[in-house]
């Protein structure tokens, strides 16, 4: 793997290397993955593991091309180069929809959802979207019990229970991004790609939503790209750093917290606003 | 029983009895009126699934119709006149047509889908007019109709009305289902957002062909029904003014409410019927009626009326 030299070494120094080796291929490999735009480079030959079961954060300062890098993983955007392997299988040339339905799915910084259906509905069409059943014209959706379950089992755990039947516009701003994340969670993900799920929240939702992330690692795993970066050091198991586009460190985040080119590029910095 | 079913038995009910009540008002003329009302509704509402409920503008659905009107009237002009012929040509053809311009038109969206869906229609409008075989750009007369079970022909007034109703009521009770479906539910957040859609696993490209190659059928059926009473097709069937036409319908009667393609069709018609009676600018009236639908009534006149969406 030649772009491990653009990492640096608290990965292979870390016991983390060793459980890797017993813990087989992880769940999402990406390698050598690049994205230009024009003469611009955003995403420069990453590399990047998530496991099954972790949370594993993707972290940089703004700019950093997390957003791009999202949308690559997760087929919104086409790669130039390199190669994504989810679950052991090359899915790089697969489409937006064919990686979501084996398993691969994304939430939006900017919260996306179905405007002209009912909280419910919303969660109710996500858990159908990537399974069977899209096209049955004849009988009525709310027949479909398994899909209506699994709706109202995202719901709960999201705290939308008393907003089933409300409107999207009628939901507030920590409501609309629980719903974000919902959405992502219904159709049963092997990984889910949070893009900033914790962004504008207040401290009591910010919470809730932390709980709710760190309680997906018995369902599926997590990449969690957050700029809190208190909150990242809280909930992952490894953290990966994001610096102009390539990665310049991964590991435990103990060991990327002392990094000395994670503070240079990074830590060092004052918060965002 | 629901509100919303007991309007749709009432409506049934009075469309069942208005060619009686027509015979005994001594006004039977107007019985090819409500046909071609039957005829339009049938198209509009087609271009209602695609436009209402799968937010696809296309301003080429006229050119389904008008292949669908050729269909049956080059099958006529030939002798064939067996129902299921009809059924079956007009199906295909018009189901072809639609799979290969959905196919190319649905890779853009937003006026880009517009424009080919209107250069797509033209050119067949073009086509139509270099058919020397079938009329040409004078159109296509026919004097056969097709022929149903049981001796029964559309040569026959009432006979036509009935078989148009029962097709629009059959359009009707598959919308309604469409509607509460599960492919229903995939199309209207298709229609909210597309690629968040997709980014869930949902098939979006499958999904709009599906809804378009079904409007496109549909819309071919009635332009079939449309050459059996009027036994004439010219290429002004496809023309995008045709195209227009049922847009305004839809828009008028209510995009994405159920009714919206019968209310647009009959009110339409109607105002037409009434207006070019006392002047030739009717449309200069219609266009304010538009104006006001669209300022005023956002939803249409179904929504107007309290219909569902």
């Amino acid at each position: 793997m030649s772009a491990q030299r653009g990492a640096s070494s608290v990965e292979s120094a870390g016991p983390l290397r060793a459980e890797c080796r017993t813990a087989g291929a992880p769940l999402l490999d990406v390698r050598a993955l690049v994205k230009r735009f024009g003469g611009l480079v955003v995403t420069d030959r990453v590399d990047l593991q998530v496991r099954a079961g972790e949370i594993h954060a993707l972290i940089g300062p703004n700019g950093a091309g997390k957003t791009t890098l999202v949308a690559q993983l997760a087929g919104q955007l086409a790669s130039d180069r390199g190669t994504i392997f989810f679950d052991g299988q090359d899915v790089t040339r697969l489409v937006a929809h064919q990686r979501a339905r084996r398993g691969l799915v994304r939430s939006f910084q900017i919260t996306r959802l179905f405007r002209s259906l009912s909280v419910i509905d919303n969660l109710a069409f996500a858990a159908q979207a990537a399974g069977r059943g899209n096209f049955a014209a004849w009988a009525p959706a709310r027949d479909a019990v398994a899909g209506a379950v699994r709706a109202r089992t995202v719901l709960e755990r999201i705290g939308l229970g008393a907003r089933a039947g409300a409107g999207v516009e009628q939901l507030s701003h920590g409501e609309r991004r629980a719903l974000e994340v919902g959405l992502t969670l219904a159709g049963r993900p092997r990984l889910v790609l949070l893009d900033e799920p914790l962004a504008g929240m207040g401290a009591e939702e910010s919470a809730a939503m932390s709980a709710l992330i760190a309680g997906l690692r018995a369902d599926c795993a997590v990449l969690l790209i957050e700029h809190d970066v208190e909150a990242v050091f809280r909930l992952a198991d490894r953290v990966s750093v994001l610096v102009n586009g390539a990665i310049v460190a991964s590991g435990a985040p103990q060991a990327v917290r002392s990094d000395p080119a994670v503070i240079g590029a990074y830590l060092g910095e004052p918060d965002p606003p | 029983m629901t509100r919303r079913r007991a309007t749709a038995l009432g409506l049934l009910a009075a469309a069942i009895a208005l060619p009686g009540l027509l015979h005994a008002a001594g006004a039977d003329f107007y019985l090819s009126l409500a046909s071609r009302v039957l005829v339009d509704a049938l198209a509009a509402t087609s271009l209602n699934l695609l436009l209402g409920y799968g937010g696809m503008v296309s301003l080429g659905h006229a050119a389904f119709v008008g292949l669908g009107a050729y269909a049956s009237g080059v099958l006529l002009s030939e002798g064939v006149t067996g129902v299921g012929w009809h059924l079956a040509v007009t199906v295909l053809v018009v189901g072809l047509a639609a799979l290969a311009i959905g196919a190319v038109a649905l890779r853009t969206r937003g006026v880009y889908f517009i424009m080919i869906t209107l250069a797509f229609a033209q050119m067949l409008y073009y086509l139509s007019n270099s058919v020397k075989g079938y009329g040409g750009d004078e159109g296509l007369s026919v004097r056969a109709r097709i022929r149903l079970p049981f001796g029964a022909d559309l040569r026959d007034g009432l006979v036509f009305y009935y078989v148009a109703l029962a097709v629009l009521v059959i359009a009707l009770v598959l919308l309604a289902r469409f509607a509460a479906s599960r492919f229903g539910r995939a199309v209207q957040a298709l229609r909210d957002d597309e690629l968040r859609a997709e980014a869930l696993g949902l098939p979006a490209f499958a999904c709009k062909l599906a809804v378009f190659v079904v409007a496109g059928i549909v819309a071919g059926i009635a332009g079939a029904l449309g050459v059996n009473l009027q036994g004439y097709v010219s290429p002004n069937a496809l023309h995008w003014t045709q195209s227009g036409q049922l847009l305004v319908m839809v828009i008028l009667g209510g995009a994405g409410s159920l009714w919206g393609g019968v209310a647009g069709a009959a009110v339409l018609l109607l105002l037409q019927e009434l207006l070019a009676a006392y002047t030739e600018y009717w449309g200069f009236w219609t266009g304010w009626v538009l104006l006001a639908v669209v300022l005023f009534a956002r939803r249409g006149l179904a929504g107007l009326l309290g219909a569902r969406p």
